[in-house]
């Protein structure tokens, strides 16, 4: 009898790092939000870690995993759990994320929390909060008082 | 873990009644975040219109999650839950379901309100059943920035002139009592404490929550209400009839059916509509 080789987990991760957050231009993977792939035959099971509980994109984000990687040969089943056994702090994303949301021409804190926020049009330390809420859950609206533009904040949960 | 796993495991009663308690989350949150969301488009200003907004998705998003665990043990998908019960079939405290009035009786209703809910999820984060210790952690670090927020304007609109001071000090006085009513038990929450499920009886989540909110509304200038609580419920209208209210036991105002009535219309059209 032949049976057919199942996927491994390490190509569900290189699939995984192609989605994109919707409401982010960056890979899910370098935003953090995959905690753990298993394979078990044709069956793959991929524990994610929200940024924010609320987050409306998360229905999408499964429906994105799911999808793609139903396409990878050998899988036949996905299953995609959030986790709420630890939480998503800054430090799960990776410097190549915060980089492109910098980019992106967002303020984004350091990976070990803290830090001045800092103005992405013109570095300007001198900012100042106008709102802890912004246009998405994990944004806060700051003002830089040297260029005078508002400021788009990457927030994470508060510990 | 799941919840069938943990200490509820083949108690019938105890499975019952956690049901119950996570149901009346959920109910709070999902009424008090449907109040919030209208708000936008009238808040007084762009700041708080996005603000109101985002903390009603977000209170919304958190009724889903205990909806989701409520009906793990209760039967039923969140939709089922938060679109198809009649309206004695919520569990809500009546204090989330009064209409927004003024933006004093708002952010009144909010610091209130979520400083109670600080107190219940402390109680489950340190509580045995792992799903919901973790669950409880995560919208704790949430809610932090709700509690901010509400005590900001809170302070905000007790130092501003005029008739400020006094309109959220009546706001106050008028949302004491339902307030406290946050803390009255679901059916069988004496047997979930006395297991241990919930680690802290209602009486003395209720002191701590009185004790956290008098030092705040204290040092912010505010009188803090005489407790008037009565033990029943109060007098109040309910379809014309006085009867006395418990949002707990499913006693609710007229306010909750016209609000629900709005928020159920499409689901009722089309029952399994997807928007």
């Amino acid at each position: 009898m032949v049976t057919q080789a199942g996927p491994t987990e390490q190509a569900i991760w290189e699939v995984l790092r192609t989605i994109n957050d919707p409401e982010l231009p960056i890979a899910i993977t370098d935003l953090g939000l995959i905690r753990e792939v298993e394979v078990e035959g044709a069956r793959a099971r991929v524990t994610m870690v929200p940024t924010f509980s609320a987050c409306p994109a998360i229905g999408v984000i499964r429906q994105d995993i799911r999808a793609r990687v139903l396409t990878l040969p050998g899988v036949e089943e996905v299953e995609v759990e959030l986790s709420f056994a630890e939480p998503w702090t800054m430090k799960r994303m990776t410097e190549r994320g915060r980089e492109q949301l910098r980019q992106h021409g967002l303020s984004v804190p350091p990976r070990l929390g803290g830090g001045e926020v800092t103005c992405p049009f013109c570095g300007s330390t001198n900012t100042t909060l106008e709102n802890p809420f912004g246009t998405t859950l994990c944004r806060a609206i700051y003002y830089c008082r040297d260029c005078k533009n508002p400021i788009e904040r990457f927030r994470s949960p508060s510990d | 873990m799941s919840l069938a796993q943990s200490p509820l495991g083949r108690r019938d009663d105890l499975r019952a009644a956690f049901g119950g308690y996570l149901l009346a989350l959920a109910d709070d949150e999902l009424v008090l975040g449907h109040r919030h969301s209208e708000w936008t488009g009238f808040a007084p200003d762009i700041e708080s219109d996005v603000a109101l907004s985002s903390v009603a998705q977000e209170e919304i998003g958190h009724a889903r999650l205990f909806y989701e665990r409520a009906g793990d043990l209760l039967g039923g998908t969140p939709d089922d839950l938060a679109y198809g019960r009649a309206p004695d079939g919520f569990r809500n405290a009546v204090l989330v379901e009064r209409p927004n009035g003024d933006w004093g009786f708002t952010i009144v209703r909010m610091f209130l309100y979520d400083r109670a809910d600080a107190v219940r999820l402390d109680a489950l984060a340190g509580g045995p059943v792992e799903p919901l210790a973790d669950l409880a952690k995560t919208l704790r670090r949430e809610e932090k920035y709700h509690l901010l927020y509400g005590e900001q304007w809170l302070r905000r609109l007790a130092g501003a002139s005029g008739s400020s001071k006094a309109r959220v000090q009546e706001a106050l006085d008028s949302a004491w009592v339902e307030a406290e009513s946050l803390f009255d038990p679901v059916d069988g929450h004496e047997g979930l404490v006395a297991a241990g499920v919930i680690p802290t009886a209602p009486d003395a989540q209720r002191a701590m929550w009185s004790g956290q909110v008098d030092v705040i509304l204290e040092a912010i200038g505010l009188r803090v209400p005489e407790g008037r609580r009565l033990p029943k419920g109060r007098p109040g209208g309910v379809d014309g009839h006085v009867r006395d209210l418990n949002g707990r036991a499913g006693r609710h105002t007229a306010d909750l059916r016209i609000l629900l009535e709005e928020m159920t219309s499409v689901w009722r059209t089309e029952p399994g509509a997807k928007w």
